[in-house]
């Protein structure tokens, strides 16, 4: 294992030096960075000519040059980073320091949420082949596929997110709304979900009401200017989800796993108010991600000790239903500060932003700088996952109807085991196998979408830093986001030869 | 954006039995036709990808006859009244007039842009030069792609290690980065110097697959009599191995094509396209996003164009790999299965 890894990493790391000498080569070549000198006036015109010469290496011949950039790369092995400075003079380490954060976030938040919406979809419509669902995604996710990402972009802005915030001034679901957008939710959860004839009526029934009513409750306690879970919401969403995981992935008949998904979600009922009312307002950043892990390993342990004969998949069930009511409980945390954070003298009332990664000088707790952060992540990341999404759909879509045509599929359902385990234990697992490579393939295309979201949106991150830097002739900063952007690649192809040996186990990474 | 440089669907494979079995049925029906004819009529059955043929076709004659085109110095006239590049007295405040349920195209059906452009003539000039970019990204991308991955998968050893690894280097860099790099490079020679410098680097992904295509063709048996019969490497590869690989390659020179208009919109976007006065349907875009709130036509018509083209180069695409790869056949619904079963028994 750790020779595999170790072998992988030098062979990217050969050809990524390579690739940074043709980006660096192309970049520097791709211009005159004293064209603004050359046609001044200034007086000191040779001066400015000699100093920004001398600044920047300009002396020295590109093919050269590039060893010096490289040197102060190398530095980074005994930690002092050095990626040259801009055609300003200021050092290109700091900038990437306060840009690299906000992409990064960007494209991780991105790419997860793309792959489970997209798996989700994409295995729904494959075990629903050739129903009106599945032309309906396939269609809408052709038309994803030909949208111009700064198009979309734009529309976000303008559409979504202003009228989003002028829809939350004065929040108000007129009842003509409900009238109608019960009845299309309903109509998609029967389509969606894989009943017919009777049942299927009753789905659809099931899903107006429950839809209606939702809106109803929505619209009643005005919810849109006091936006809450509460207590009873967690225990009903999380009673539904423990339900849900458990009937995915272990089936309901396994009584234990299904107690120990429904003791924690007791547990994190229990924790509620304790949690909303006390001491989360101590929280730092660093602890509230060291929260985060105390609460999947404690969840891990019920679950492997509530969970024998059969320890590993309980054990899964309980971590992942943990997840879940972690980020229920804390989005209702963010609720609770969303009055504050859209009142506030910032914000204005208007909590959807449309431009930049924060808001600037905004002061609260840690988190209002959470829902700071997601109210500015939401618009950029919908435009980058309307792509991605289609890819996987489409994909994993493919994969599972292949999976599903081989004969272990068909002997799996001779010897009598039931449908769900056929799903997921012998046609999911292997299905997902070729979509590991698509997601790291596809990495570079989600930062390629970052770059121009970045600009629609007005960030001050790494595609700003990547156009600064083109724009003016300038390789430093330029190869600055191409080295982090390009270790991300490296890293999640990384990842996925490392998933696909845990998936395949035919696969030996030694 | 690097939509080109993605790997093929896995298809649905029916098991050998299944297929010897099918294959009697399947026969028959394809009997005494030629490969080209096969292909023919199974893509003509894919309704999608018919009418995108037809809706694509229609795109390209409206945008070359209305306004005309250049080539060189002569300049072919259209028949519409308006130049794209001549700026004339605006009416009613630049609003388009056209006017879909009462059947009224009027003089601006797309509106006016501020100094008076009409937008109409501005669009169709667009479209013009990101077809033809998309047109000659796809050519070069597809002819690159198909050599390099041909000359590697049939001679292998150092000079498919040499050639995979180039294509690795490249495929490292997103096309969205090493587009805009290049572009900005040459971008202000014009429009077809862009385009020819984009295929250079959207072929990675073709590369791979007709690689992998070549390294099973070329251990078939029809590959081994042709060079006992003393056939060149010249003549197996172009006269045997490639043949076989047309419909890999066809499909996604269609990808390529789809990918590439989308690219060449999104770098001249960011303003490392198609360069003044040239103009492209990205461009048109990124020129009026500051307009939106007070013109949004400038901004939707260019937007639809690139959509509606980009749709119908992917349905043709998808009716494609349909028409050549037999083995995914699309089943009947069970609705359909039922309504056999009736009238069988009946």
């Amino acid at each position: 294992m750790t020779s595999f890894v170790v072998r992988r990493l030098i062979a990217s790391l050969v050809i990524f030096l390579a690739a940074t000498y043709i980006m660096y080569v192309l970049t520097a070549l791709s211009g005159d960075p004293l064209a603004d000198l050359r046609t001044s006036t200034s007086p000191q015109k040779a001066q400015l000519i000699a100093s920004r010469t001398a600044l920047l290496h300009l002396d020295v011949p590109v093919y050269l040059r590039y060893f010096i950039w490289l040197g102060g790369v190398g530095k980074c092995f005994i930690g002092q980073c050095d990626l040259g400075v801009t055609i300003q003079n200021q050092p290109v380490t700091v900038l990437l320091g306060q840009a690299a954060s906000s992409t990064l976030q960007l494209v991780t938040f991105a790419s997860l949420t793309a792959i489970v919406l997209g798996l989700i979809v994409g295995i729904t419509t494959a075990l629903r082949q050739y129903s009106s669902y599945d032309y309906g995604v396939t269609f809408i996710s052709f038309l994803f596929f030909s949208l111009p990402i700064f198009w979309v972009a734009v529309l976000l802005k303008q559409y979504l997110a202003i009228g989003f915030n002028d829809f939350l001034s004065s929040p108000d679901i007129p009842w003509w709304f409900v009238a109608v957008a019960s009845p299309i939710a309903a109509l998609l959860w029967a389509a969606i979900l894989p009943f017919s004839g009777r049942n299927r009526l009753w789905t659809f029934l099931a899903a107006l009401g429950a839809t209606a009513g939702m809106l109803t409750y929505l619209k009643l306690t005005n919810w849109f200017t006091y936006p809450h879970i509460g207590v009873l919401g967690l225990a009903i969403t999380g009673t539904a989800i423990a339900f849900g995981v458990t009937g995915i992935s272990n089936g309901l008949s396994n009584r234990r796993a299904l107690t120990a998904a429904l003791i924690v979600v007791g547990i994190g009922v229990a924790i509620y108010f304790p949690f909303l009312y006390g001491f989360s307002f101590y929280l730092q950043p660093w602890s509230f991600a060291l929260l985060a892990v105390v609460t999947l390993v404690a969840a891990f342990f019920i679950g492997w000790r509530l969970g024998k004969p059969d320890r590993a998949p309980v054990a899964r069930t309980t971590v992942i239903v943990a997840f879940v009511m972690g980020l229920l409980i804390t989005i209702d945390r963010l609720m609770y500060v969303w009055d504050d954070y859209s009142a506030s003298e910032r914000v204005k009332g208007r909590p959807i932003a449309t431009i930049g990664a924060m808001t600037p000088g905004l002061e609260g707790s840690m988190w209002v700088h959470m829902l700071d952060t997601f109210t500015h992540l939401l618009l950029p990341t919908i435009a980058l996952i309307l792509i991605s999404f289609a890819t996987y759909t489409r994909y994993s879509r493919a994969s599972l109807l292949e999976v599903m045509n081989h004969d272990y599929i068909r002997t799996a359902r001779a010897k009598g085991l039931t449908e769900r385990t056929v799903v997921v234990r012998h046609g999911f697992r292997n299905a997902l196998i070729p979509i590991a490579t698509i997601v790291a393939f596809d990495i570079g295309g989600i930062i390629g979408g970052a770059v121009i979201t970045e600009r629609v949106f007005g960030w001050k991150g790494m595609g700003a830093l990547f156009q600064y830097g083109l724009d003016n002739v300038d390789p430093n900063p330029v190869m600055a986001f191409f080295v982090v952007t390009g270790s991300l690649a490296i890293l999640f192809n990384l990842i996925a030869d490392i998933v696909y040996a845990g998936l395949d186990p035919r696969i030996r990474l030694s | 954006m690097t939509r080109g440089t993605r790997p093929p669907m896995p298809e649905p494979a029916p098991s050998i039995a299944e297929e010897t079995n099918e294959n009697a049925i399947a026969l028959k029906e394809v009997e005494g036709l030629s490969q080209g004819q096969i292909v023919r009529r199974r893509f003509s059955r894919h309704r999608g990808a018919v009418i995108s043929m037809i809706v694509l076709a229609a795109i390209v004659l409206l945008a070359f006859t209305s306004v005309g085109f250049v080539i060189g110095d002569w300049r072919v006239p259209g028949w519409w009244q308006y130049d794209w590049a001549e700026a004339v007295a605006l009416e009613n405040n630049g609003l388009p007039t056209l006017d879909v349920f009462h059947f009224v195209v009027g003089n601006h059906p797309f509106g006016q842009d501020e100094i008076g452009r009409d937008i109409f003539a501005v669009v169709m000039r667009g479209t013009q030069q990101s077809l033809m970019i998309m047109v000659i990204v796809g050519f070069i991308g597809t002819f690159l792609g198909t050599v390099i991955g041909a000359i590697s998968g049939y001679y292998r050893g150092v000079v498919d290690g040499t050639l995979m690894r180039f294509t690795d280097i490249v495929i490292t860099i997103p096309v969205i980065v090493i587009g805009a790099v290049l572009g900005r490079t040459v971008g202000i020679a014009g429009a077809p110097v862009l385009a020819l410098v984009l295929g250079a680097v959207v072929w990675t992904g073709l590369a791979r697959l007709v690689r992998a295509e070549f390294l099973s063709l070329r251990e078939r048996e029809f590959v081994d009599a042709a060079r006992v019969a003393g056939a060149r490497d010249g003549r197996i590869i172009f006269r045997h191995i490639l043949p076989n690989a047309i419909g890999v390659i066809v499909v996604n020179a269609t990808l390529l094509m789809a990918a590439a208009i989308l690219i060449e919109t999104g770098l001249s976007f960011l303003g490392y396209g198609v360069q003044s006065p040239d103009t492209s349907l990205g461009k048109i875009v990124s020129e009026n996003q500051v307009a939106f709130s007070t013109r949004p036509w400038l901004f939707w018509w260019p937007g639809f164009f690139i959509i509606a083209i980009a749709l119908c180069v992917n349905f043709i695409g998808d009716g494609l790999r349909d028409a050549f790869d037999p083995r995914q056949k699309r089943m009947p619904s069970l609705r359909a299965l039922a309504k056999a079963k009736q009238g069988g028994s009946a």
